[in-house]
């Protein structure tokens, strides 16, 4: 794999990424979002000291109590399809893509309900609004999303609809 | 104190490429000032906002230097509401005998994109596509409708309503009637939420004067008294947008603490109240706007749009300019369009959108990211 010329941004196609090689190069997108490497990765989440509300991303201070400190938890790597919908329009920046108008390919976002008791909002490996339920189960998958400086890939969290459960 | 509205000005939402926002907003504090019979001299505080157009306490530059205190601000798409507020609450407390509420702006077309940073979120979260409004209007529609078991026809029966009243609002910015079919047809943007069920971002301006109900006589004879103002913000557990998680817990969300405080405050309750504008930046908002502002029960909606509970002429007219979605949003000024129309429609000056039978009460409301919503009550 040369991963120099992997300048697109090939996020999310249907190649998976290789398990469970690791590819040096690639880095989660953003520290503490979920568990990196690891053969079967988890979402991460913050656990408050004070009230034990779930935050995801890992925050330190708390929405529900005002509180400061937490630890870092596992959300695990399965949830529940609380609500969704389908981007069918090239976004603006910030988003990051080499795509055009013309060569756009609509993607899935959704909210995925964990049994720790958090909604966690996320890129979808669907964007085929008739395969979308509300309350299907719902699989973690890690996928590279955009180039790093380093030749390799910034990855990034999404979810997939379980197939075979 | 008591307060009345005196004077209110507009300049039409659209696109004018001929003017600056400021100047958009220039022409509309020179029509309040024309309706209340006041000179600028005399203006003793101002509030406003804009938020792509510049800073509102420019306004100075263009109207003249007089020396008044102006306050500039900005809360999204609810900035008209916090204007109004901030005004309402000086001229309240006696400290100041009248104020202007101004707001503007002109925004580059197509949807917003907004700054993670800007709002407290890192960075990737905008950078993997997740930083629209559009997304999050779909998603909570998507949901609400599971949750209440409405159908994609109530999503349509408001944007047909919306374009309707448009193309009988001389203001308007869209004023073609659209059928259902074109409705119904029109380019998914988001699911469920098609095309001509959004609105865009737009032009325009809104400027209202503000004085004591004692004053109010002095300045016109159809004072519209604003006999509750209030601004809420969200909840831990209420959904709202640029949210990279929320609870599980479910609270409130900030319109009906909103608009529980703000009849408590007027002394009245929702079937008092003859017309309102409900903040609809896509069809689903109306809907979930209806109930949550106490008009109905969630899961009505769809029985009153098939009963046409909504359109000019039924028992409880919303959005009778057309909206957001006629009239698109200059997030400055929107908020403040819809306590224009209101003010338009108790003074029976509303030619062919007027509502009939005299309304004596009008409500609004107005919702922006992330989570802040504000209500007024007025009559007349
Ligand atoms: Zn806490």
């Amino acid at each position: 794999m040369n991963q120099s010329s992997t300048r697109s941004t090939a996020l999310f196609t249907n190649d998976r990424y290789p398990k469970p090689r690791y590819i040096m190069s690639d880095c989660p997108i953003h520290p503490n979002l979920f568990t990196w490497p690891a053969e079967n990765p988890s979402l991460l989440g913050g656990l408050c000291e004070h009230c034990g509300e779930v935050s995801f991303p890992v925050q330190s201070s708390c929405r529900s109590c005002s509180g400061s400190g937490s630890s870092v938890i596992e959300l695990g790597d399965r949830g529940v399809l609380w609500t969704w919908t389908v981007q069918n329009f090239l976004p603006k920046p910030p988003y990051v893509t080499d795509q055009t108008p013309a060569t756009f390919k609509p993607y899935g976002v959704g909210y995925i309900e964990m049994p720790a008791g958090v909604r966690v909002e996320s890129r979808l490996l669907t964007a085929d609004a008739d395969k979308l339920k509300i309350g299907m189960p719902m699989q973690l998958v890690i996928e590279p999303f955009s180039a790093n400086d380093r030749g390799g890939h910034n990855l990034c969290f999404a979810f997939d609809i379980v197939e075979n459960d | 104190m008591d307060v009345a509205i005196v004077g209110v000005g507009m300049h039409p939402f659209g696109r004018t490429p001929s003017m600056t926002g400021l100047q958009q907003g220039a022409a509309a504090t020179r029509a309040a000032l024309a309706d209340a019979g006041i000179q600028w001299s005399d203006i003793e505080c101002g509030y406003g906002g804009s938020q792509d157009a510049g800073n509102a306490d420019a306004i100075v530059n263009e109207m003249g230097l007089s020396g008044l205190q102006f306050t500039h601000i900005f809360n999204g798409c609810a900035t008209g509401g916090s204007s109004l507020h901030a005004a309402y609450t000086a001229v309240k407390s006696g400290e100041y005998r009248n104020a202007l509420v101004l707001g503007f702006d002109k925004h580059a077309p197509g949807a917003f994109n907004a700054t993670p940073a800007d709002w407290g979120i890192d960075d990737w979260y905008g950078e993997v596509g997740l930083m629209l409004t559009t997304q999050y209007f779909g998603m909570k529609i998507q949901r609400y409708m599971h949750d209440y078991n409405i159908a994609n026809e109530a999503l349509i029966a408001v944007a047909e309503k919306a374009f309707h009243n448009g193309s009988i609002n001389p203001t308007a910015w869209r004023r073609q009637a659209l059928s259902r079919e074109d409705i119904a047809t029109s380019q998914m943007i988001s699911h469920p939420l098609r095309k001509y069920m959004f609105c865009s971002p737009a032009e325009g301006a809104v400027a209202l004067i503000l004085c004591s109900t004692e004053e109010a006589k002095r300045y016109t004879a159809q004072p519209i008294f604003l006999n509750a103002a209030a601004i809420r913000t969200r909840h831990y557990g209420s959904f709202e947008v640029f949210s990279p998680s929320q609870p599980v817990a479910h609270a409130d969300s900030p319109t009906v603490i909103a608009s529980r405080a703000a009849f408590q405050q007027a002394g009245i309750g929702p079937e008092d109240i003859d017309i309102a504008q409900l903040q609809d930046t896509e069809s689903g908002a109306e809907i979930i706007h209806m109930a949550e502002n106490g008009f109905c029960e969630h899961g009505e909606q769809q029985q009153w749009l098939r009963d046409g509970h909504t359109k000019i002429g039924g028992k409880l007219p919303v959005n009778t300019d057309g909206g957001c979605l006629a009239n698109g949003e200059p997030v400055g000024a929107s908020g403040l369009r819809q306590v224009h129309e209101i003010c338009v429609q108790l003074r029976q000056q509303g030619g062919a959108r007027q509502v009939p039978g005299k309304p004596r009460t009008g409500y609004t409301h107005v919702y922006g990211a992330p989570g802040i919503s504000g209500v007024t009550i007025l009559s007349r």
